[in-house]
């Protein structure tokens, strides 16, 4: 927010000097853009233009590949995973639902509760993160193990019956089963939500609450009508940022889930490394994306924010 | 088999890419794209630089298998294993008998443990062997699918049998002749891979495990039953059980067993079909009976007084893992005689003593007593003739049957 101008600079001295710092200039931010491009290019671009070459080929292994602008590849994968797909949606639309709803209070309490110890939890929402991905996954086994305390406990209450009734579980266990790999999910995409909801909450105008306070809102009221509505770039990207990479995650439903909850990268990585389907798993991967895409543009539009956090 | 010619872009088209490439925002507009390539015959100008790219066919192999071999002068071969599949000393950074291979013969193995799934890893060599240049390995182990595959795309090279004099003559007989590498002429074993049932006495509760059909059907094991991802291991045991020889089983076999488990999948007896990972689970007792690879059994048992396996009557399978020389490699001679180094009984002992999978080496026995007397008495380690004579290798697969099989065990998995 800086007040400080600065004075135009006096003809008379500009007029030589002209030209090379206003050539460079014009050309400064192209060359700050080329790493960024370079990048982009070559593992984005060029990988891109790869796999839809890859999608639309046919052949085989021993005989090569060949373009042949064969599209029913798509519409064959289509037909043939549709289960899969819409699976990935589910489960990644209720891990982000979850993530959202663990992560709000948590992401406020942060932001305007927390004192001097936001920074401490700040750290243990990151925490996570120093160890691998995959050892965090393994480690619901043990939690959700058929004999631990947690699914015990969730017997006892008889929790288990009414999601094993909705198919969420099947019997008395939480592993290898739905419910285990949404929890899988949402544990490990819950810090993506919390760090844009806390950016977007942090930066909330205190006095704005004080002064819906002054006009004898209520505070559920101050949460309805000012706080959530100023935090919604933060829910936005939040659920962006969970939901994508979880409708695209196979590792979850690979390790906690089952025959019954593949979801659509575990069928992409089956087609790329065990069928050698090169074309059918690249199709797949476009279809998901222009799924992704397309929710997200839908998602953008209706929620009615232009900012993300 | 030929090299596929891109089609060209017409000028027009290849006009308006350059000058996209020069103007910056002006130019790439879906629009003038169109415009370029109103004339040619793609309706999406963009998408003709598609046609560019092709993937070449696999069994290439240009300017030949053989690289020069720089044996004499190099004193290295580049050794790539699987992690966790070779000797180490107590403090975890030497191998002792890479160390005696080296004080014997002058030859330093540079050895990387960069193999952690046979997919994976055929998907890291394939670009450069389909492409006929080097991978920089003068040696690999490949598990007997993906070896027979790579024999068949020419990727490897034949081995010298003057090199190989220990090898020939104490391979072990029921390795010797895999009908996708008769009389092993590219390939001998590193380890052999007995695949059994394993159990976690705990977790069954006295109910009795003995073949694979009390896995698929006693009702008091639902959900807490697992089988393999490896298809030809979990299809192999299922075809024994069902009275059929994995050498020589047709569609209509492959099929029904296809079935049986798919049955088994709808009523929740499988919980589930797993890597490595069952070890963890079994040891839990999450899943009370399974499917196992010995090596991971003896090690299971070792650690935990519950777990224990059964062979079933009707036998049990073994794979191999391989030793293959990949085309270009430098040292072919030195990874010859590194492989003949590894048959010498008391080096296989030593090998043996450390990994617990099956040797594929004759005479190992008194070598092994030496070290580990439980080791050398243990079937799953040194397979007796008994225990030989039950074992059943899965036949090679043309690559349409190999396609059309993963496909249909990657359906009775889920996806």
């Amino acid at each position: 927010m800086s007040t400080l101008q600065e004075a135009p600079p006096p003809l008379a001295t500009a007029e030589p000097a002209k030209k090379s710092p206003r050539g460079r200039g014009r050309l400064t931010p192209y060359w700050l853009l080329l790493p960024g491009l370079l990048w982009l290019v070559v593992f984005f671009a060029l990988p891109m233009i790869y796999q839809a070459s890859t999608s639309v080929q046919t052949g085989s292994l021993e005989d090569g590949y060949k373009v042949t602008w064969h599209f029913a590849t798509y519409w064959d994968a289509l037909v043939e995973y549709w289960p899969q797909f819409l699976r990935s949606v589910l489960y990644a639309a209720a891990a982000t639902v979850l993530c959202l709803l663990l992560g709000y209070p948590l992401a406020y309490l942060i932001a305007f509760r927390a004192g001097r110890w936001r920074n401490l939890i700040m750290v243990l929402v990151i925490a996570p993160f120093f160890t691998s991905f995959l050892i965090r996954t393994l480690a619901w086994k043990t939690i959700l193990a058929d004999s631990g305390p947690v699914v015990h406990a969730l017997n006892s209450l008889h929790v288990l019956d009414l999601t094993s009734w909705i198919g969420w579980t099947s019997g008395d266990r939480v592993l290898a089963t739905p419910l285990a790999v949404v929890c899988g999910l949402t544990y490990n995409f819950l810090p993506f939500m919390i760090l844009p909801l806390y950016t977007s909450l942090e930066r909330i105008d205190g006095r704005l609450h004080e002064a819906a306070g002054d006009l004898y809102a209520k505070p559920s009221t101050t949460f309805r009508k000012v706080t959530f509505p100023l935090s919604m770039p933060g829910v936005v990207s939040g659920t962006l940022l969970t939901f994508i990479p979880a409708a695209g995650d196979y590792v979850n439903a690979e390790l906690l889930g089952s025959t019954d909850t593949r979801m659509i990268g575990n069928v992409i990585q089956t087609q790329f490394l065990r069928i050698l389907d090169y074309p059918t798993a690249a199709a797949l991967s476009f279809i998901l994306m222009a799924a992704i895409l397309l929710m997200v543009t839908v998602y953008i539009r209706r929620s009615g924010t232009e900012d993300l956090v | 088999m030929e090299q596929y010619e891109p089609d060209r872009l017409t000028p027009v088209q290849a006009a308006a890419m350059r000058r996209s490439l020069r103007n910056g925002r002006a130019a790439m507009t879906r629009r003038s794209l169109l415009r370029a390539s109103a004339g040619g015959a793609l309706t999406v100008g963009g998408l003709g630089a598609l046609t560019g790219c092709g993937i070449p066919a696999a069994g290439k192999t240009q300017g030949g298998t053989s690289a020069q071999d720089h044996s004499a002068q190099e004193k290295v071969v580049n050794f790539s294993n699987w992690t966790e599949y070779i000797d180490v000393d107590d403090s975890g950074k030497h191998h002792p008998t890479l160390e005696t291979f080296r004080r014997r013969t002058g030859i330093t193995v540079k050895y990387t443990e960069d193999i952690n799934d046979n997919n994976e890893f055929f998907g890291k060599i394939k670009p450069q062997l389909a492409a006929g240049q080097a991978t920089g390995r003068d040696l690999m182990v490949l598990t007997d699918w993906l070896a027979a595959r790579v024999i068949r795309l020419g990727w490897v090279q034949k081995l010298d049998p003057s090199n190989l004099r220990h090898a020939y003559t104490n391979l072990s007989s029921q390795f010797r002749d895999p009908d996708w590498d008769p009389g092993r002429a590219y390939s001998y074993p590193w380890q052999g891979i007995p695949t059994v049932i394993a159990y976690n006495k705990k977790a069954l509760d006295g109910v009795e495990v003995r073949s694979v059909s009390d896995l698929l059907d006693n009702p008091k094991l639902k959900g807490r039953v697992s089988f393999l991802s490896e298809m030809r291991d979990s299809i192999g045991m299922t075809l024994l059980d069902m009275g059929k020889d994995p050498a020589k089983f047709t569609d209509d076999d492959f099929d029904a067993v296809v079935a049986r488990l798919q049955k088994a999948v709808d009523k929740g007896q499988i919980r589930r079909f797993t890597g490595n990972d069952y070890t963890s689970d079994l040891t839990k007792g999450d899943i009370a009976a399974c499917v196992a690879w010995a090596g991971d059994v003896v090690q299971l048992k070792a650690d935990s007084p519950d777990v224990d396996f059964v062979i079933p009557d009707s036998g049990y399978m073994t794979s191999t893992d391989n030793l293959l020389v990949p085309n270009k490699a430098r040292h072919k001679t030195n990874a010859e005689r590194l492989i003949d180094f590894y048959y010498e009984p008391e080096q296989a002992a030593e090998l043996a003593a450390y990994i617990n999978y099956a040797t594929p080496v004759d005479g190992v026995k008194p070598y092994l007593a030496k070290i580990d007397k439980d080791a050398a008495n243990n079937p799953l380690i040194v397979p007796d003739k008994a225990m030989q004579a039950r074992s059943h290798s899965f036949r090679s697969l043309s690559q349409k049957e190999e396609t059309a099989y993963e496909e249909k065990f990657a359906k009775l998995t889920g996806a």
